[in-house]
């Protein structure tokens, strides 16, 4: 117990250092965050195994993106997870756990760490768009007990689409597979995207395959920042066949 | 100031302090309790040994496996096929016998039910109420009133491959006319429709009603589908117009809209997300809910 003799330098008494020099105590934290940092996480970028190679994931198309944006602008990630982790209740529930390769064109990803709500990674078909409509207008008119906020200004604002051309050519820069015709039609593309058939949905979908596209509103040539959250919240989790997904091969 | 060449001693000559001083001020430098540190240096231990024997650390190509060969996505593949044995011969039974047996069999039923339920729950509440009581557009399943049909298969249909949903390409389908917004009736003619439509239910009209001209605009324009009394077509999810039930409901208002935009709610084909047990459940479920025929 006693300790009458702490100035020996022992080195059992070496920490004293720490505790009594914020600077050095500070450069130790660095030091000993960025050795975790390094290991574990720099890793990630160069292990082939961390992305699975899986087929149907694509970058999404302009109105998508900018359906993500409003997500990321209205803070759904603070109430709704987009990661159905590997463990049976969730899978039972949710469908299929996620796959790293799902989200490797999110940047930044939208696993979100809270469920106030539940997790939305794969709610992509599971509603109508009329539904979606009805309950981000006011959750309470479909789910009487919902407590999540309404957001009926979001089908009386008018999308504002002309800079999404931009954010498609940063994403790229951060490694999204977005080619020049891909951002130099991009208006015109989230316009199509959001209309029943007006001429240009084949080359689209060229572009873009297996993207929903119907009049979300741009019919009448007025889509809003509810359509395009609509569809990108429509494509969560659908892009991957898990009928050809071999769950035994990607065991790692 | 402080005194660094001499160690202070407390009173009782416990332990000694910092040797800072501050205003006369002196910190002791009791140590850590003994049972504290060593949970300490236990957890080290323990993480020592995590690293051994579960995935851990990095490499070059690949990352120490561990010992014990774990990983989550084998475990998650093992905890389902062990839920899958655990239902294993009631899941096999409701996939091969016919929806009408499962009723008939008591231990079928409960079994079929409890899936259901729990089924619906998530995937059908949102829409049709927790209690499948339905909201405005969205049918009470409760009733004996059905858009599409109430017998256990038509239900089981419904089911499988949704309605109006175009991913589906056996999706039920049919679409009311828009008659308003495409033009084929006048504002006047709608009016007098929905009075006509209102009658056929027994509700009150309005008192300068046409209803002459809502008759004949009605056998002219709805009674294809609707009936020529408002009895409705299931082959067409046309509802029936002449009863207490409504989809949308009764109000002149909600019927001029419904003829002024037309169109049909859509509902999602469940065949691509659930597998074929659990959707026989939900069809057995939906089925005894009190309105099956
Ligand atoms: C305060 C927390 C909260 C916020 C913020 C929130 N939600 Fe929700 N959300 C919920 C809750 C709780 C539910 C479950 C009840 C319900 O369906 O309304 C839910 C349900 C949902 C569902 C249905 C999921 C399913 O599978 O049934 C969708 C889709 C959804 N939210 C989208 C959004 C979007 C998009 C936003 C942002 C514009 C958002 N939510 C913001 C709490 C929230
Ligand atoms: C996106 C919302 C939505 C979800 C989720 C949903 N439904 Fe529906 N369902 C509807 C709508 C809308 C209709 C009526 C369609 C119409 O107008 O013809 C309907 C119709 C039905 C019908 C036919 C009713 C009749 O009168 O013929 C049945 C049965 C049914 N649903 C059962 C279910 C079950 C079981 C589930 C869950 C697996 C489910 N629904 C999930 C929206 C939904
Ligand atoms: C092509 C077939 C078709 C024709 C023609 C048609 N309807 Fe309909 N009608 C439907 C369908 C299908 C629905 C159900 C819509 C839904 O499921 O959302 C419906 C729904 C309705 C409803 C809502 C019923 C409720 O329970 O809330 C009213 C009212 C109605 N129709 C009136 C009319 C009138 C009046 C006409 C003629 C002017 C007409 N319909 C012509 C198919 C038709």
């Amino acid at each position: 117990m006693a300790n009458l003799t702490p100035h020996k330098p022992s080195l059992w008494h070496r920490h004293a250092i720490f505790e009594k020099n914020s600077i050095i105590l500070i450069i130790g934290i660095l030091v000993a965050i960025s050795i975790g940092g390094l290991v574990e996480v720099l890793p990630l970028f160069y292990l082939k195994s961390t992305i699975e190679t899986v087929e149907g994931v694509r970058p999404y198309s302009p109105l998508e993106l900018a359906g993500r944006n409003i997500y990321v602008r209205e803070g759904c990630y603070n109430c709704h997870s987009q990661m159905v982790r590997p463990l049976r209740d969730e899978v039972e529930r949710y469908g299929h756990y996620s796959l790293a390769a799902e989200s490797m064109y999110d940047h930044p990803f939208q696993w979100g760490s809270k469920r106030t709500g539940p997790d939305i990674a794969r709610v992509g078909g599971k509603y109508s768009d009329d539904w979606h409509r009805d309950h981000l207008r006011n959750p309470r008119s479909v789910v009487p007990a919902s407590i999540m906020p309404g957001y009926p200004w979001l089908e009386q604002t008018p999308l504002n689409i002309a800079h999404i051309g931009e954010d498609m050519a940063v994403l790229s820069v951060e490694g999204v597979p977005y080619s020049q015709e891909m951002i130099a039609s991009a208006v015109s593309d989230a316009k199509t995207q959001g209309s029943a058939d007006d001429g240009s949905t084949a080359s689209f979908l060229k572009r873009y395959p297996k993207a929903i596209t119907r009049d979300l509103g741009g019919n009448g040539g007025k889509l809003t920042e509810a359509d395009a959250l609509i569809a990108y919240l429509q494509l969560l989790g659908t892009q991957v066949d898990f009928k050809l997904y071999d769950d035994k091969a990607n065991i790692r | 100031m402080t005194n660094q060449t001499e160690t202070n001693v407390d009173p009782r000559k416990i332990v000694g302090t910092t040797g800072h001083d501050w205003d006369g001020i002196e910190e002791l430098n009791t140590p850590l309790p003994r049972w504290w540190l060593w949970t300490f240096y236990l957890t080290i231990i323990w993480a020592l040994g995590y690293w051994v024997v579960y995935p851990a650390i990095p490499l070059a190509t690949s990352f120490t496996k561990g010992v014990f060969g774990w990983t989550s996505r084998e475990q998650v593949v093992k905890d389902l096929e062990g839920l899958k044995n655990l239902r294993g011969p009631m899941t096999a039974k409701i996939e091969t016998v016919s929806l009408q047996d499962i009723e008939k069999t008591p231990e079928l039923l409960s079994f079929a039910r409890a899936q259901g339920a729990a089924a619906f729950a998530v995937n059908c509440s949102p829409c049709h109420g927790a209690g499948a009581q339905g909201f405005k557009g969205y049918p009470n399943l409760n009733d004996d009133d059905w858009l599409w049909g109430g017998s256990l298969d038509a239900i089981h249909t419904t089911l499988q491959n949704g309605i109006r949903w175009d991913a589906n390409k056996d999706t039920r389908t049919s679409m009311m006319p828009a008659f308003g917004k495409e033009g084929l009736l006048k504002p006047n003619e709608i009016s007098a429709a929905a009075d006509y439509v209102r009658s056929l239910s027994g509700l009150p009209t309005e008192k300068d009603a046409d209803l002459k001209l809502g008759q004949k605009l009605f056998t002219e324009n709805c009674a294809a589908c609707h009936g020529e009394n408002g009895e409705g077509n299931q082959d067409v999810g046309a509802p029936k117009l002449n009863d207490k039930v409504w989809l949308y409901g009764p109000e002149k208002a909600t019927i001029i809209e419904r003829i002024t935009l037309g169109g049909g709610g859509q509902m999602p084909a469940w065949s691509q997300r659930l597998d074929s047990p659990t959707i026989k459940s939900l069809a057995v479920y939906v089925h005894t809910l009190g309105g099956g025929q």
